[in-house]
């Protein structure tokens, strides 16, 4: 989808990535202009056709036009999404070409993943949204999540602890340990065995579980954000899901083998060889037999 | 009957020693060993570190071989590590597990293990970059130079077959692509990696048992043999030192082996022990742990091999996918990387000795070091293998360092493509000016003097930098030193126009200033063996 001819495959391309193109074509000649004009008229097109299957959608948001359809909780965060995610997600979230993706039908998991790791608000367009401090308090993420709800529907958290229900300490450990052949088979290959993260193409990644809290891992593997794939309750049910937070958990928690080097693995084992073990035994070598 | 003698305390060393001699005759070779001089220099301690992280690896080895069985057969995990509660492993798997949560110091003995293997090889590397440097593998060592290289190769292999034993996530992974460059080589290349790991991999095979009876025994063998050969010839052909005051081709200028020699080495075997131990204990090494029973499902991000195994992870990640096809065969892009561009870099760093003294048209035996600065352009030759090797290890890394330095992986790929040919030749040019400039800034204080930093003005308004002359000057103002590829003192103090401020690591040490010129520092002794 990140074709370099702002022209070809335009139909099959959704709005947000059609009008990411146009900003790198501004420059470029009048002919290169017009084309692009004709593909951003494209994916207005498409963004409009989104909006009006959204509003014809099952569960669908027709209501959602109407401020009085929705809960308290919903209108508190309309008014909070107006004031602060309508430059880029458009009035009643339809989207805005070029600057941010519908939310109808994200549901209140995604909204509350992106808003209470700091992701959303958004700063600025780049390759990736990053994790910062979260902009608005946990009543106001549940409301804007609540309020993107009721505009769609969607994949929502479940309420209550994420813990393990109880059980023994060998029922629990038993979980903890599926939740680790779990997060191997499904994690590994982007967060990497230790949880540390890793690069992904393009100057994407996957970052590092450690700041993520129970609620977050949960509505990451509900929503697959960005380029995460989404891990449905048929793929990994919500039992599973528990055991995979449990089992983060135990990463965090233990190292038992002294400082970690930030389990990066061997990559900061050998600086460490170098930069510790080598630079010390370099100077005991002058130390001891001195400079001749 | 006559009184029994009591023992004379004082005399017994003697009469002990005396009775050994008698028995086994040791005391005249004892005494050419006791004898031996050895050049003093902290550069020449660096092989040392490789030898003693040897040692370390030899002792806790052992240790670890008490409780590790390389067996393939599956089990249940059951031990006191609970996130692998229950979960199916190998006999192997299970025991490393074993050997870090059950058997009392097990896990510290791991990470020594680890960490001295690491520092077994680094200290290989940079030890060769002293002899490399120096020119200490000309006539008569290149035998020793190329027994060097060797070493590291074996040494390369003992880490790789050790990384492989624990049969977790990692070593599996790097078995895998162990197997894949094995089929990677035309012809041979299954039957090699079928005969080698006896099937195909992942799979019942033989691996394991085998890397394990490689890894304990064959391999420390020859690593010992080795090892053994290469400082015999130390030995006998005695070290090399700096040129300088009173040394020679023909002397060895330097401390006697015993006692000073034995107890310095002694200290530094205690330290190089300390500074793994330390490590062991504080920071984690491979926590394999972490990363699972090998199931070839799973493969982790910032999937990485020891960093000496690293360049070829790098060359591998560099390579562009070119596959050729000729004759009904396929050779697959990562037979260059992985096989023969080691072959070259092995073979040409065996080779170098006899390819530079052909260049050279030298034939005369060298026992006297020469300064990186007096031979430019082997100086830049050697700086430009370090940068190809650099550019490949960090590309062998380049996941988690586009990671954690916020670069996109593919720049990191193109950058490392890029940088592989062109940062070798930028590193050859650098370093060849370097040397000039040192050359060159040597000479200026041979013929000049060293600068005092006092400025003086003239009468007619110009400043000038007052020089101290190295020897008396003649009507110019100028010293005709010889220039002798040694150091030259460049800073006041060191021509005693300052006592030394602080000397001493620990604590200051009084002395009276040193002569105005450099001297030997040392007695000088000649070695007991003639040349
Ligand atoms: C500067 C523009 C900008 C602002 C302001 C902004 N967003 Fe976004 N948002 C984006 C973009 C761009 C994406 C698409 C991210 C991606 O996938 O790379 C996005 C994605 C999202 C998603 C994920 C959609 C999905 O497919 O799961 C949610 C939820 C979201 N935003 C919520 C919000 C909320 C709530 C606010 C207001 C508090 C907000 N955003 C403010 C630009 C913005
Ligand atoms: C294809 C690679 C990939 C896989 C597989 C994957 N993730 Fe992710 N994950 C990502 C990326 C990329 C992000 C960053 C998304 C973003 O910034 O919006 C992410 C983000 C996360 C976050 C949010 C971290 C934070 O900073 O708040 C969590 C938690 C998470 N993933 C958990 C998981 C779990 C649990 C699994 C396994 C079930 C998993 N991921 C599998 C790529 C992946």
């Amino acid at each position: 989808m990140t074709s370099d001819n702002p022209g070809r495959g335009a139909a099959a391309t959704p709005p947000a990535g059609a009008a990411r193109r146009r900003a790198g074509a501004t420059a470029a000649g009048g002919r290169l202009r017009r084309r692009v004009g004709t593909v951003l008229r494209i994916a207005a097109a498409l963004a409009l056709a989104g909006g009006v299957y959204a509003g014809f959608a099952p569960g669908s948001a027709t209501a959602a036009k109407d401020p009085a359809s929705l809960s308290p909780a919903g209108q508190e965060g309309k008014a909070l999404f107006d004031t602060n995610c309508t430059s880029c997600h458009g009035p009643d979230a339809q989207g805005v070409a070029g600057k941010g993706p519908s939310l109808v039908g994200v549901g209140a998991a995604s909204v509350e993943f992106q808003v209470s790791s700091g992701r959303m608000p958004m700063a600025r367009q780049e390759a990736q949204a990053l994790r910062k401090r979260p902009v608005f308090t946990y009543d106001q993420t549940r409301q804007l999540a609540q309020y993107v709800q009721e505009l769609g529907g969607g994949p929502q958290i479940p309420e209550g602890s994420m813990k393990l229900p109880g059980g023994t300490p060998e029922e629990q450990a038993a979980a903890v340990a599926r939740g680790g052949t779990l997060f191997r088979i499904n994690c590994a290959s982007c967060h990497a065995n230790a949880g540390g993260g890793g690069a992904l193409s393009s100057g994407k990644f996957a970052p590092d579980l450690e700041p993520a809290n129970d609620r977050q891992i949960y509505a990451a593997m509900l929503t697959g954000p960005q380029n995460m794939p989404v891990f449905g309750d048929n793929q990994l049910t919500p039992e599973q899901k528990r055991e995979i937070i449990a089992y983060v958990h135990t990463l965090k928690a233990q190292e038992p083998g002294g400082w970690g080097l930030g389990k990066l693995g061997p990559v900061t084992e050998g600086m460490a060889i170098f930069l510790l073990g080598m630079t010390a035994l370099i100077f005991t070598t002058l130390w001891i037999a001195g400079k001749s | 009957m006559k009184k029994r003698a009591r023992i004379d305390v004082k005399a017994l060393p003697g009469t002990a020693a005396n009775a050994a001699d008698e028995r086994l005759q040791v005391a005249r070779p004892l005494r050419a060993v006791f004898n031996k001089v050895f050049p003093d220099h902290w550069s020449f301690l660096l092989g040392e570190i490789a030898l003693f992280s040897f040692i370390v690896l030899l002792l806790t080895g052992v240790f670890l071989t008490l409780y590790f069985d390389p067996s393939m057969s599956h089990v249940t995990y059951n031990g006191s590590y609970l996130p692998l509660r229950g979960v199916h492993m190998t006999r192997a798997y299970e025991t490393t597990l074993h050997i870090s949560f059950d058997v009392r110091g097990g896990l510290i003995m791991r990470q020594m293990h680890h960490w001295a293997a690491l520092l077994f090889m680094a200290s290989i590397v940079i030890h060769m970059f002293r002899i490399f440097f120096t020119g200490a593998f000309r006539k008569p060592r290149e035998l020793n130079w190329v027994i060097g290289v060797t070493l590291f190769i074996v040494g390369f292999l003992a880490g790789f077959t050790g990384y492989s034993l624990p049969d977790d996530g990692l070593s599996g992974t790097g078995l895998r692509i162990a197997h894949a460059i094995m089929l990677s080589i035309p012809v041979i290349g299954s039957w090699t990696a079928n005969s080698l790991f006896s099937g195909e991999f992942p799979g019942p095979g033989a691996i394991l048992p085998r890397a394990y009876i490689a890894h304990v025994l064959l391999i420390p063998g020859i690593l010992l043999a080795l090892i053994s050969v290469h400082l015999g010839l130390v030995f006998k052909q005695k070290h090399t030192q700096w040129p300088g005051p009173g040394r020679t081709n023909t002397n060895v200028v330097g401390e006697r082996m015993f006692p000073r020699y034995v107890i310095k080495q002694g200290g530094f075997f205690a330290i190089v022990f300390g500074v793994i131990a330390l490590m062991g204990g504080l920071l984690t090494i491979n926590p394999i742990w972490l990363f699972g029973p090998y199931e070839a499902a799973a493969v982790s991000a910032a999937s990485q091999p020891d960093w000496y195994v690293m360049f070829l992870d790098g060359s591998t990640r560099l390579m562009p996918p070119w596959e050729i096809r000729a004759f009904g065969h396929t050779l697959p892009p990562l037979f260059w990387p992985t096989v023969v561009l080691p072959g070259v870099m092995f073979t040409l760093a065996m080779a170098y000795p006899f390819i530079e003294a052909r260049r050279n048209r030298d034939t005369a035996i060298h026992n006297l070091l020469q300064r990186p600065r007096d031979v430019p352009e082997r100086t830049a030759l050697g700086a430009m293998a370090v940068a190809f090797y650099l550019v490949l290890t960090i590309s062998g890394g380049n996941d988690p360092l586009a990671e954690n330095f916020d670069i996109s992986l593919n720049a990191m790929t193109w950058a490392g493509r890029i940088g592989l040919l062109i940062v070798p030749p930028i590193a050859y040019w650098a370093a060849y000016r370097i040397c000039l400039g040192l050359q060159q800034h040597d000479r200026e204080v041979l013929a000049h003097g060293v600068e005092t930093g006092i400025i003086r003005r003239l009468p007619n308004g110009q400043f000038v930098e007052v020089h101290q002359p190295l020897a008396a000057p003649d009507a110019h103002g100028h010293t005709e030193l010889e220039y002798t590829g040694w150091v030259v003192p460049k800073k006041m103090n060191r021509v005693g126009a300052l006592a030394p401020a602080i000397k001493g690591f620990f604590y200051p040490v009084e002395e009276p200033a040193p002569p105005a010129l450099p001297q030997a520092e040392r007695r000088e002794l000649e070695s007991s063996g003639t040349r």
